[in-house]
């Protein structure tokens, strides 16, 4: 039968099983959305393209299948790049539609053109212009598979307008094969004996663990080893959930704000076990001086991954989950016991760490930003989705929230992107409807999608969005105050913001304001208990830092504690 | 090092961009690059020459690999090969010079395809070490100027770089 490409498009999507779009229209795109009008999927208008990606992204963190963005040309297409590289950069699953202008006009500077194969070719996992409506089926296919399978990531589909608008046979696709794209999923049986050798001879093992983790769902078989063998686990910020922050085996998060315990048992450590986590220099510090007198094990679906930042002594080169479900089969009952105990003296080298620097922090007069963190964390009991915008909010959350399940905490992990919470937890809401979300944000970062309350308001999402207000951008000002002798170059914002209280008000949304300590439980009960998205507005400590840190560049054990 | 690299890419748009940006994102040089149909007209060679300590090129190569549309990435260093570029040489030619040029276009199993009122345009095929002994010799008479294919490289032997599952 014949269709149209537009009608192609809502079929294809059917068969993906998409039940979300994160949509914005535009001129070159109207076909497509006509089409959209009545088609099985919920769809959600948001109020900037760039925040349709990281709803995306956040639906697809949150649920673990693939999220969907359409939106239009030129504009709307360069608009996405922000998002685009935020998951690509954290391997996560989106297919971003944009429209084009009409195939003849490709390169002729027409209104609304831009090169967005071109401007996005680094920072997706693959992309593609259909030059043929006759490739469209086989493409949509293709973008999806590409997107969720081996190491999963955005996938870009730009379709020119007489793409949408001409039609042709169509047949779906039920098989594809491409030649240039065949991810390793089992790992090498060879590599995995000679790895289970290496840790049974580890004296101070330690699992570092990454967002791999989670994206494979290997968290159930990361437990089994970490509790047959008793080997303490640190996560890395995309890590975190993916092993129980409150197991008495986890180290909490590594690197530059990582746990005193945790950084000091990397550097203690004999053998290092990573999986699915790559490396990244906020993770390893100064890199020569990274885990000195470990052997490296290092389990991850991407080869490039492997051997990039840190010679490895084992790379084993597939899906966490199956390779982890391997090891666990070669596993001897009687070894483990053994090896278990032996383990004792490094637990209990561990824990002497724990008492140098145990997180602690004074509540006085003023909010605590951690506070705050840990006062959510028991109203919830954990049972939430937190996003989080990027600086010392992020930080702050990683650190003093023992996040217990993976896919309940939603992070700009690699690029560092402010202005992703909002979104995020809208995209995770509008997955889970019955579910508390929450963006933990910062007065700077929230202000950078702010429009996207409207969104929130319009679509009845109850995100509650928790502003840790310093009237500072906090991280820049910290760096500013540790390596610059307190210039603080265009980092306060005190007296600059909206009344926050206000503006949830103006977008039809709830506002409250806590500005002490005794405030704070009331305010976020309140909050919780409000069916509504509701913005809460915490003034706190100005001047309050992160700690531990590692100063960029320096070794883990260099911490700054105080 | 050196390192001369055969990929097999689909024939497609844009295919040579993904590749080219692999290069220049890392600052890498590529220092030869030759592209063209295969016998299987949906499957392109690309050769390319370039230089870089093993670490990196080792990156360079798994993320060459990971190209989707990249089918297979082969590293001739590692292996026994033949490699030949082609130059064109538009060499003045005076009275003087006009025996000295042939002479040596001669042993050189080159040819001369072009004649002007003051030049020659010849053609040579052959390998580094042949082309820039050529030049080498051609630079006194006076080269005008220069043309290269860039280097093509195959494996010694029954061994077939372009073999893939299709």
């Amino acid at each position: 039968m014949k269709k149209t490409g537009s009608q192609i498009i809502v079929e294809c999507l059917k068969k993906e099983g998409v039940d979300l779009i994160f949509n914005y229209p535009g001129g070159a795109v109207l076909p497509l959305f006509d089409e959209l009008q009545g088609a099985p999927f919920k769809q959600v208008l948001v109020r900037h393209e760039q925040a349709a990606v990281h709803a995306a992204d956040g639906y697809a963190r949150a649920t673990g299948k693939v999220g969907v963005v359409i939106v239009t040309s030129g504009p709307g297409a360069t608009n996405t790049v922000t998002g685009i590289a935020t998951a690509f950069m954290d391997s996560i699953p989106i297919v971003i539609m944009t429209g084009q202008v009409p195939t003849l006009l490709i390169g002729n500077d027409a209104f609304q053109e831009a090169d967005i194969i071109g401007i996005t070719r680094p920072c997706t996992k693959h992309n593609y212009l259909v030059k043929d409506i006759k490739d469209l089926a086989r493409i949509l296919k293709e973008a999806f598979y590409v997107a969720r399978s081996g190491r999963p990531g955005p996938v870009l589909i730009d379709l020119p307008k007489d793409t949408l608008i001409n039609s042709t046979e169509f047949k779906y696709p039920e098989k594809i094969f491409i030649r240039g794209y065949q991810p390793t999923y089992e790992g090498h049986l060879g590599q995995i004996q000679r790895a289970v050798k290496l840790m049974m001879k580890s004296k101070k093992p330690i699992l570092y663990v990454g967002g791999g983790i989670i994206s494979s769902n290997a968290s159930k078989e990361l437990a089994l080893f970490a509790e047959r063998l008793g080997i303490p686990v640190t996560m890395t910020l995309m890590g975190l959930g993916g092993f129980p922050g409150n197991h008495p085996l986890s180290l909490g998060m590594l690197g530059m704000h990582g746990t005193y315990w945790a950084n000091m048992a990397v550097m203690e450590s004999d053998l290092l076990i990573a999986i699915g986590s790559r490396f990244d220099d906020r993770v390893t510090g100064k890199i020569e001086a990274f885990a000195p007198q470990a052997k490296i094990i290092h389990m991850d679906i991407d080869p490039t991954s492997i051997s990039k930042n840190v010679r490895v002594d084992l790379p084993i080169v597939g899906d966490c989950k199956r390779i982890l479900s391997k090891i666990l089969s070669f596993l001897e009952v009687e070894d483990c016991t053994s090896y278990r105990s032996a383990l004792d003296k490094w637990h209990h080298q561990i824990e002497k760490f724990k008492v140098i620097h145990n997180m602690n922090y004074e509540q006085k007069e003023i909010i605590k930003p951690q506070y705050i963190i840990k006062k959510i964390f028991e109203l919830t009991k954990g049972d939430a989705i937190i996003s989080t915008e990027v600086g010392q909010n992020q930080m702050w959350t990683a650190q003093y929230f023992p996040f217990l399940k993976p896919r309940t905490f939603l992070t700009s992990g690699g690029l560092g992107t402010m202005g992703f919470g909002l979104p995020a937890a809208m995209g995770a809401q509008a997955a889970f409807p019955e579910k508390l979300v929450i963006d933990i944000s910062g007065d700077g970062s929230f202000q950078m999608n702010s429009q996207e309350l409207a969104t929130l308001v319009q679509y009845q999402m109850p995100v509650k969005v928790v502003i840790l207000n310093n009237g500072y951008l906090g991280m820049v000002r910290q760096w500013q105050e540790f390596f610059y002798g307190k210039r603080y170059a265009s980092s306060c914002l005190e007296g600059t913001s909206p009344d926050f209280v206000k503006l949830a008000e103006a977008y039809g949304a709830v506002g409250l304001r806590a500005n002490k300590p005794e405030e704070v439980v009331p305010t976020l009960k309140k909050a919780f208990s409000t069916p509504e998205p509701v913005i809460i507005d915490f003034v706190v400590d100005p001047e309050e830092n992160v700690y531990p840190m590692v100063p960029a560049g320096e070794p883990l054990n260099q911490m700054r504690l105080v | 090092m050196r390192h001369v690299i055969t990929l097999l890419v689909e024939n497609e748009f844009g295919v040579l961009t993904r590749v080219a940006g692999l290069f220049s994102g890392r600052g890498f040089n590529i220092e030869s690059l030759c592209v063209a149909e295969t016998l299987d007209p949906t499957v392109s060679t690309m050769t390319i020459v370039t230089r870089g300590d093993d670490q990196i090129l080792e990156q360079v190569l798994k993320q060459l690999n990971k190209l989707i549309s990249v089918i297979k990435v082969v590293d001739l260093i590692e292996k026994d090969f033949v490699e030949r570029e082609m130059v064109l040489a538009k060499v003045s030619a005076t009275p003087e010079t006009r025996e000295e040029i042939l002479r040596v276009v001669d042993i050189f199993r080159g040819k001369v395809i072009d004649v002007g009122a003051k030049t020659y345009t010849i053609e040579v095929t052959g390998d580094e070490k042949k082309i820039n002994a050529l030049l080498a010799l051609l630079k006194p008479l006076g080269i005008k100027e220069l043309v290269r294919t860039g280097r093509v490289a195959m494996m010694r032997g029954s061994k077939i770089t372009t073999e893939h599952e299709s």
